[in-house]
């Protein structure tokens, strides 16, 4: 019966759940090569690494930090909510967990906009003039990978668009949640990497 | 997809009627077996071009001085040949074309896990494909630094390096896209019986190749990336003006492009092991071992890109353990070439085509093989390295090995995936004078490598002007065996005569429905019953 079912439908919620963790390692490998790259340049530049991680503005990190972990907790609400049934309340924490990179990427626009007033971008006159090559080394890749994260956060917030527009058409339900339950997936790894990128550019001594 | 009861079952894929007609009906189907053959002319196409661009850079070198182009010309052309031909034919070759089409069928299944995201690898496989293209036909002239994209050159030169690095990207998508699918579908979508140890080999080499393109890939994307970003912007992670280090990126690069050797040659070892069981009509031996090696070679081939860089600057420790670890990957490879050899033994042999193209790749293979242990010790390697000889040992391993299963393979299922037969005269001819031309091609380099003549350069000495006389005619003559192979199947596909579903006597499950395949395969999904094994004769 329920092979009549899955080859009917082509309809198997637990291989889409194991092909999301499986293209979640490929997304953790790609932000590992980098955290290679990073853990090596701070290994040899300890004190330029220290220095220029003074001109970030730990506030709008920490922000940032607080809005991706809310987030993250409502779309783990939606997938609760839809399995009781609740389509209004799934698709209220889905719009609230969308609002939520949005608000992240403006807070983010407003950094490197600040960053870019005063000089720092890579390739910036500024940049070569004052500044140590430990210290453009960590610029370079301050805007590489939180530039790669943002990235992240836009197409897990169109996943979220589709799973929402599953959710409204009546498409994605309590029986037929693998869709909502995959963007969350997905949600969980943004706010995890964003996890790792925010110690090791704005705390870290 | 479509509920299957709307399907007739006496409709082979080839003539099917969906919902669309023409064009639309192939680039717009979902059906793994179309897919499957998208990826095979698209590569067909691709394939002819880096073959034209090998032949230009034979003529070339048929005599000292400059005689047909200049050196600028050369690197590009080597560039460009080598971007196609890696990155486009051997990486996505078997799996993308003979994985499609067979996996689903060989393990029971009506198609694979995720029908609409393999119709979309296909996709960014094009779109990739195409930026490669594009980085030739437009822009400040064609890039000129060989395939492997090696920085600080790769953001300083002038050309127009920006679509080839980011195409390489999106091709390494689709390549994670394609493994992604086929490990879903080989955990998800085996006939009920089918355990791990009746799956077939086929099956199984496409699913240790699928774990190197999922763990390894993402970490080539980052550094194309990272490439990219510095060519851009200028964000000093490999410019040592900057203090960037270019030796992290050979590092980077080749932690994925020395797997993805092992992409390239397990499923062309997976075809071998399929087609030489049916072409001595006896059980393969020691099906254990084959897997074993399989997963060992893909588990090994993680540790040992260093080998590529002994003469970077590594420690001595560093170098000496990967030159061990390279060692250790012969291991396994030649317990697969004892166990085909085994298989032969006493068996009942019929020299058809798919047979002669595999005993030619098992003599190809271990001539690459061999001529690898020379490569991965360290004194040996440090007085060839960046010359003939590598070209030489790569193009065994690449060329020959997936070249020649790609052959073997495409004679063995032609009648299935097509429904007729080839002409075997003819195909026969082919293989004879591609096998010749192959070896004349490739092996006066081994000599020319060991004399001290360099890699990549458009021009040499006179004294080593002969072999590269027998090379250069080589070329052609390799050439003209593959002329008459692709016409010959061509042909075939249209005026053929009609092919019986199991025109070898094979024992897997591919041989099992009509040829060609009904569109969803199977009309019954097959069960296997406790004494049932993957190869019983």
């Amino acid at each position: 019966m329920s092979q009549a079912i899955h080859h009917d439908e082509h309809y198997d919620a637990e291989g889409s759940k194991i092909g999301m963790w499986l293209f979640i390692f490929t997304e953790l490998l790609l932000f590992g090569g980098l955290f290679i790259i990073y853990s090596v340049y701070r290994y040899m530049n300890p004190d330029a690494f220290h220095l220029a991680a003074e001109e970030l503005n730990r506030t709008v990190g920490s922000i940032n930090t607080i809005i991706l972990l809310i987030s993250s907790m409502t779309i783990a609400m939606s997938t609760s909510a839809l399995q009781k049934g609740q389509k209004g309340t799934t698709i209220l924490l889905l719009e609230i967990t969308f609002m939520l990179g949005l608000i992240f990427l403006v807070n983010k626009y407003f950094e490197w906009g600040v960053k870019f007033d005063h000089g720092i971008f890579p390739g910036s006159q500024h940049m070569l003039d004052t500044l140590s090559q430990g210290e453009i080394l960590f610029f370079g890749l301050y805007f590489a990978m939180t530039g790669l994260h943002a990235i992240h956060i836009i197409v897990g917030m169109i996943v979220i668009g589709f799973a929402l527009a599953g959710v409204s058409k009546g498409k994605v339900h309590a029986d037929r949640s693998a869709l909502l339950e995959n963007a969350g997936l997905y949600w969980h790894l943004v706010d995890l990497i964003w996890i790792f990128l925010f110690p090791l550019f704005y705390l870290i001594h | 997809m479509q509920a299957s009861s709307q399907i007739p079952h006496d409709v082979n894929y080839l003539d099917y009627k969906g919902k669309y007609k023409g064009l639309l009906s192939w680039i717009l189907s979902t059906d793994h077996k179309r897919i499957a053959l998208l990826y095979m002319f698209s590569m067909m196409t691709l394939f002819m071009v880096g073959v034209c661009l090998g032949l230009a850079m034979k003529l070339e070198l048929i005599a000292p001085g400059k005689t047909i182009m200049g050196p600028q010309d050369y690197n590009a052309v080597f560039t460009v040949h080598g971007v196609i031909m890696i990155f486009m034919i051997v990486i996505p070759g078997l799996p993308a074309v003979f994985g499609n089409f067979l996996l689903p069928i060989m393990i029971g299944a009506k198609d694979v896990a995720f029908p609409k995201l393999n119709l979309f690898s296909w996709y960014v496989y094009i779109a990739g494909a195409v930026l490669v293209i594009s980085s030739v036909l437009f822009g400040d002239g064609t890039p000129d630094t060989g395939w492997t994209f090696y920085a600080p050159y790769s953001f300083k030169t002038g050309t127009n390096m920006l679509p080839a690095i980011f195409g390489a990207f999106v091709l390494g998508f689709s390549s994670i896209l394609t493994g992604l699918n086929f490990i879903v579908t080989i955990h998800r979508l085996r006939a009920p019986g089918m355990t791990w140890r009746k799956l077939p080999l086929f099956p199984w080499t496409l699913y240790g190749t699928a774990w190197i393109q999922l763990l390894a890939t993402p970490v080539v994307g980052i550094t194309l990336l990272l490439v990219s970003l510095e060519r851009l912007f200028g964000i000093g992670v490999f410019d040592p003006a900057l203090g960037g280090d270019p030796v992290l990126y050979q590092h980077l690069f080749w932690i994925y492009s020395h797997p993805a050797v092992y992409i390239m040659i397990l499923p062309a070892m997976g075809a071998i092991s399929e087609i030489i069981p049916t072409f001595s009509q006896k059980h393969v031996f020691g099906y254990n071992a084959i897997v074993v090696s399989t997963l060992a070679i893909a588990f090994v081939g993680y540790f040992v890109w260093g080998h590529h860089m002994f003469t970077a600057g590594m420690s001595g420790t560093a170098q000496y353990t990967f030159s061990i670890l390279t060692f250790l990957v012969a291991i396994p490879s030649a317990i697969k070439v004892f166990n085909w050899i085994s298989t032969m033994y006493k068996g009942s042999i019929s020299l058809e085509t798919p047979f002669y193209w595999a005993v030619s790749f098992i003599f190809v293979f271990m001539i690459g093989g061999l001529s690898g242990l020379v490569l991965g010790a360290l004194a040996t390697d440090v007085y060839v390295h960046d010359t003939a000889f590598v070209v030489a040992h790569f193009h065994f391993i690449v060329f020959g090995g997936v070249g020649f299963s790609f052959f073997a393979a495409i004679h063995y299922w032609f009648p299935k995936m097509f429904g007729r037969m080839y002409d075997k005269t003819w195909a026969n001819v082919g293989w004879i004078f591609f096998f010749i031309g192959f070896l004349a091609l490739y092996t006066p380099m081994f000599y020319l490598g060991l004399q001290g003549m360099p890699r990549r350069y458009y021009d040499y000495l006179e004294q080593f002007h002969s072999a590269n006389i027998l090379s250069t005619l080589g070329s052609w003559v390799m050439t003209f065996g593959l002329v008459i192979t692709v016409i010959n199947l061509f042909r075939s596909a249209k005026i053929g005569e009609i092919a019986p579903a199991n025109p070898w006597n094979g024992k897997t499950l591919e041989w099992t429905v009509p040829s060609p395949p009904p569109v969803e395969n199977f009309d019954v999904i097959p069960v296997y019953e406790e004494q049932d094994g993957p190869y019983e004769y």
